[in-house]
């Protein structure tokens, strides 16, 4: 019983089905939420939930319950009914090729991390940073020759708890998390003038600027800013209270125990072994025209270890691979000055790639054995004594409705 | 003679087409067409004047051609040249299409005084042009997707406005009596003039203080005001540094020399308004020599491109495809075989003719044959009549003539209504100027699609001639099945292969082979809607009549993909956004819907099967 549900071809078809009715959703909500979080609600999501007023509803099954039910439908199906025979060769491919291509997907949204990197004609940078997540940095910059950095990510501030790092001589307790901000000003010391701002905070910026929550944007083109008040206490008691926005770019400084720190909210940087300086970005118009022709961004990539020196120039469409990230053209800004180059990370990159293959190799196996039944067919049914194809109704036409059967069946 | 019917309506077809091709001919002793033909550069792209007219004119009016208001029918380049050099005539063309009855209230328009009621003449629109420049600035601040139609047809009527005072300000300053006769007092200024010193002001030491002046801020004011750059470079190994009139006039101040294009402009404008048409031609005909001296392949180019604006390929092949049409649909009733093979004939002449036109586009432009909007209704009606001449040759029921008739002259009608938004070779933006991937994602897609609409052309056919008609005989029924069956394998295939290649051009120019953007969902649905059906017949879930009613509704699924995803605005391929054909959509989706509707009823109510039953 359980068997013959899962290897139905009826339930292929509703799958495809909820599945088409699944992606139309989402692609009408990308008006509403911004791609984003799209894929957050309907594809990466086991139960897509309806909000209506207060409630929250589930409404639809996700994109993981549907295309989870299509790979158990996929492959039970097949090792059901796997013989192997030249004429289901085709179909098997073509299938093989989407179990592979489902598993890649799935790999690809578990594995892929998006980065990046903003560069200044001139500038050199190791690290990119995060399109979503920030993090708090705080660094002992005593030592004019190293700085020490402890990071400690925006999820853990937004807890709330205290938190302890053994290379801290003080703890972080964060008083106030706004997920989405704006700063204002206020005069030193005074109460915030809009309603619902921060409390007063005693170091810093905080003195001249207030943070003001805001509701949390999924605009495409718009990023969320949050702002963190944060009370460092040392072992004789509390140290300070500081604001600490991604709004906020320079970090501020402050002297505990004899000792130098910085602190800031930024967006999470992972650094690598090597560097890329800017030399220079072009953006081509057509002539007389304000259409842009082409972007593009010469670079120096350079190792930590000198093993490797040299240019590269990266274009629309002529991405950079390099130890396991891709480099892309995707902005700039600055007036042509400054370069923004998106960097992936994507382990199961291929994967697509061979799916792809066999998919193709499968369908123009079983559709060309088609068509060349179809004409041996018609051939047969022509080759009359000398006549002309006629024109209505001849038994090649009516005959073989069968042979367009699959293997499947 | 029925024998030899088919052969004489092909032949008959194959010289109407003969005709169109013929190089056009001046209405006049002036040698307009040779004024047509002349270069410029406007939008990135040199073309001939007679492409800016055309393609003006379909912005502004929604047609080429103009009446004078003395009732003589002006081609388009002698409308430019009255543009450029006659203003005051040219403003009493009516040439701006408007239709909306709170626009006509706005610039006190009365729909009796406009030619056909609805195009005005810019002596009509001038007295509202104030309230029209104020309305717009106030639709202009209301973000595109959410605008009203007045304010879309406002801002419409504003743009079409500025394209038409871009135009006048080519080669005569505005607003200026005698600039041509100033223009002629500044030559023997300048040949008496000492050359220029190296450094200081340009003006500096000249007695002619004010004339030069009042040029200069003419100058400036031209280059400023136009977009037509009519001046070849001076250096052809700079072969993109085309100048405006203005801009090669404000460089003669400095270099004190007048160079011959500059010349030629006035020399244009002095013999067009004396109506003198053999200092016109002689103009004309050295600037001609000059520039085919320097750019030959831009003559070369442009020569062609004239001839492909004159000759209309596309609406051709478009009055072809109809009466292809017809006369399949009278096949079916009537002298079946020579109707039949006189409208397989049709539909061979106007596809040739329809592959010559995308072809001459491709060359043109040195594209791939999908580079836009416009340009996939083309190629998805190219590729859809490619495989109904296959069906045919294999079938020859008329069947895939009537589809061909119908699929043919239906994209070569959206097409015509895509090409009002101007001139339809654009230049490629940065991301999609790759003709590797233009050449294999789009065109496959596009394929896709022509197989898709296809196959629910022909399940329409079933569906309509077996309810309505008695024609559709078992054998027929049994020989469209098939068909439907065919293509819809050919379009899943296309539209799989093209999806895919999409996903590869985005890994290699974005970092992910999926990303869940609107045009790529689309795609997507119409790779799972074919296999929904495929699945379904061959599970055995539907019999004929479902699968008529399953490739009818990738109609729907096929029209989303293709225009409805440009709707919504958003997404990285929302380079087509178009809202006036938002309610042509949805006229289409209800029609498919009644049609699988029509294709419910049981087969014992359908007028065929129960005759036949």
């Amino acid at each position: 019983m359980v068997r013959d549900f899962f290897v139905s071809l009826r339930l292929t078809v509703v799958l495809i089905v909820f599945s088409m009715v699944l992606i139309f959703a989402a692609t009408l909500d990308q008006v509403n939420l911004g791609i984003w979080a799209v894929q957050e609600k309907y594809f990466r999501a086991f139960v897509v939930y309806l909000q209506v007023g207060p409630v929250t509803i589930p409404a639809f099954p996700g994109g993981y319950t549907i295309g989870g039910l299509l790979l158990a439908n996929l492959v039970a199906a097949h090792l059901y009914r796997f013989t192997f025979a030249w004429r289901k060769a085709g179909v098997q491919l073509i299938h093989l090729g989407l179990i592979l291509l489902l598993v890649g997907e799935l790999l690809t949204g578990l594995w892929q991390e998006d980065f990046h990197m903003r560069l200044s004609e001139g500038e050199t940078k190791n690290y990119a940073e995060s399109f979503m997540d920030n993090e708090l940095a705080l660094s002992d910059v005593t030592d004019p020759k190293f700085d020490e950095v402890v990071a400690i990510s925006e999820k853990l501030l937004a807890t709330k708890a205290p938190l302890q790092h053994p290379k801290l001589p003080f703890r972080v307790v964060p008083q106030t998390y706004y997920p989405n901000s704006t700063l204002q000003n206020r005069a030193a010391g005074a109460p915030p003038a809009a309603p619902g701002a921060s409390a007063e905070t005693t170091s810093g910026f905080g003195e001249h600027v207030a943070a003001l929550p805001q509701p949390i944007t999924h605009k495409p083109n718009e990023h969320n800013q949050p702002s963190v008040i944060l009370e460092l206490v040392g072992a004789e008691g509390a140290i300070g209270r500081w604001l600490v926005s991604t709004l906020l770019v320079a970090p501020q400084e402050f002297t505990h125990a004899g000792r130098t720190w910085r602190i800031a909210l930024r967006p999470k940087r992972v650094y690598r072994p090597f560097t890329l300086t800017l030399l220079k970005f072009s953006h081509d118009r057509y002539a007389g025209t304000e259409i842009p022709k082409n972007f593009s961004s010469r670079l120096r990539l350079r190792t930590d270890d000198g093993r490797d020196d040299r240019e590269v120039l990266i274009y629309m469409n002529n991405p950079l691979r390099y130890a396991g990230l891709t480099f892309y053209q995707a902005g700039f800004e600055n007036d042509d000055r400054t370069t923004i180059l998106q960097v992936v990370r994507n382990p199961s990159w291929l994967f697509p790639y061979v799916a792809c293959s066999l998919m193709t190799l499968g369908l123009t196996l079983q559709f060309g054995l088609h068509l060349v039944g179809f004409i041996r067919k018609r051939r047969t049914a022509t080759a009359g004594p000398g006549a002309p194809p006629a024109r209505k109704g001849t038994t090649g036409q009516t005959a073989g409705h069968k042979s367009t059967l699959p293997t499947l069946a | 003679m029925k024998k030899h019917l088919p052969t004489i309506a092909t032949l008959l077809a194959l010289l109407a087409v003969g005709l169109t091709l013929r190089a056009p001919r001046n209405p006049s002793e002036f040698d307009v067409i040779g004024f047509g033909g002349l270069p410029t550069l406007v939008n990135g792209r040199v073309k001939p004047l007679d492409t800016v007219a055309r393609s003006s004119l379909l912005v502004l009016q929604g047609r080429q051609r103009v009446v004078a208001p003395d009732g003589r029918t002006l081609p388009p380049a002698e409308w430019l040249l009255d543009m450029v050099y006659h203003p005051q005539a040219a403003d009493t063309y009516q040439v701006f299409e408007v239709v909306h009855p709170d626009v006509l209230a706005l610039l006190k328009l009365n729909t009796a005084d406009g030619a056909g009621g609805k195009r005005f003449s810019m002596v009509q629109l001038n007295p509202g042009i104030r309230d029209l420049d104020r309305q717009a600035k106030m639709a202009g601040d209301t973000e595109a997707a959410v605008r009203t139609t007045f304010q879309r047809a406002i801002i419409q009527l504003r743009d079409a406005v500025q394209i038409y005072e871009l135009l006048q300000s080519t080669a005569v300053a505005p607003g200026s009596d005698d600039f041509l006769g100033q223009l002629a007092k500044l030559e023997t200024v300048l040949a008496a003039a000492p050359p220029p010193a190296p450094t200081g002001p340009p003006m500096h030491g000249v007695t002619d203080g004010p004339l030069l002046l009042e040029l200069a801020r003419s100058f400036a004011a031209m280059e400023q005001f136009s977009y037509l750059r009519v001046i070849p470079p001076e250096n052809p190994a700079n072969p993109m540094e085309w100048r405006t009139v203005g801009g090669a006039w404000s460089a003669s101040l400095v270099s004190r020399r007048v160079g011959p294009a500059a010349r030629t402009f006035v020399e244009l404008g002095r013999a067009w308004r004396a109506r003198d048409a053999g200092a016109f031609n002689a103009a004309v005909a050295a600037h001609a020599a000059g520039l085919q001296r320097d750019f030959p392949g831009v003559m070369r180019k442009g020569a062609v491109e004239t001839r492909f604006n004159s000759s209309q390929p596309f609406y051709t092949s478009m009055a072809l495809y109809v009466a292809a049409f017809l006369i399949a649909v009278v096949s079916w009733l009537k002298w079946p075989a020579p109707l039949g093979r006189v409208a397989f004939g049709f539909v061979a002449v106007a596809f040739g003719v329809a592959t010559i036109g995308i072809v001459t586009r491709m060359w043109l432009e040195a594209r791939p044959p999908v580079t836009n909007l416009y340009s996939s209704a083309l190629f998805v009606g190219w590729g859809a009549v490619a495989l109904c001449l296959v069906l045919e040759q294999i079938y020859r029921n008329a069947i895939g003539s009537v589809a061909a008739g119908l699929v043919g002259f239906a994209t070569l009608l959206i097409a015509h209504h895509l090409a009002l938004g101007g001139d339809t070779l654009e230049m490629m933006r940065a991301v999609l100027d790759s003709n590797f991937w233009l050449a294999t994602h789009v065109v496959t897609i596009a394929i896709g699609y022509s197989a898709t609409f296809l196959a629910g052309l022909l399940a329409m056919i079933y569906v309509l001639r077996g309810v309505l008609t008695r024609t559709l005989d078992q054998a027929t029924a049994t020989a469209l099945t098939r068909m439907i069956y065919g293509i819809l394998c050919f379009a899943t295939l296309f539209s799989f292969v093209g999806t895919i290649l999409g996903g590869i051009w985005a890994d290699q120019s974005w970092g992910r082979f999926w990303g869940w953007d609107p045009k790529e969902n689309g795609a997507l649905l119409i790779v799972l809607w074919n296999s929904v059906i495929l699945h379904a017949r061959w599970g055995g879930l539907v019999q004929a009549r479902g699968l008529a009613a399953l490739a009818l509704f990738g109609n729907i699924v096929t029209a989303w993909s293709w225009f409805g995803v440009n709707m919504l605005g958003v997404g990285l391929h929302s380079y087509g956004f178009m809202d006036a054909a938002f309610w042509w959509l949805v006229a289409f989706v209800i029609s498919q819907l009644a049609i699988i509707a029509v294709a419910a009823l049981p087969t014992a109510s359908w007028r065929s099967f129960r005759t036949a039953g």
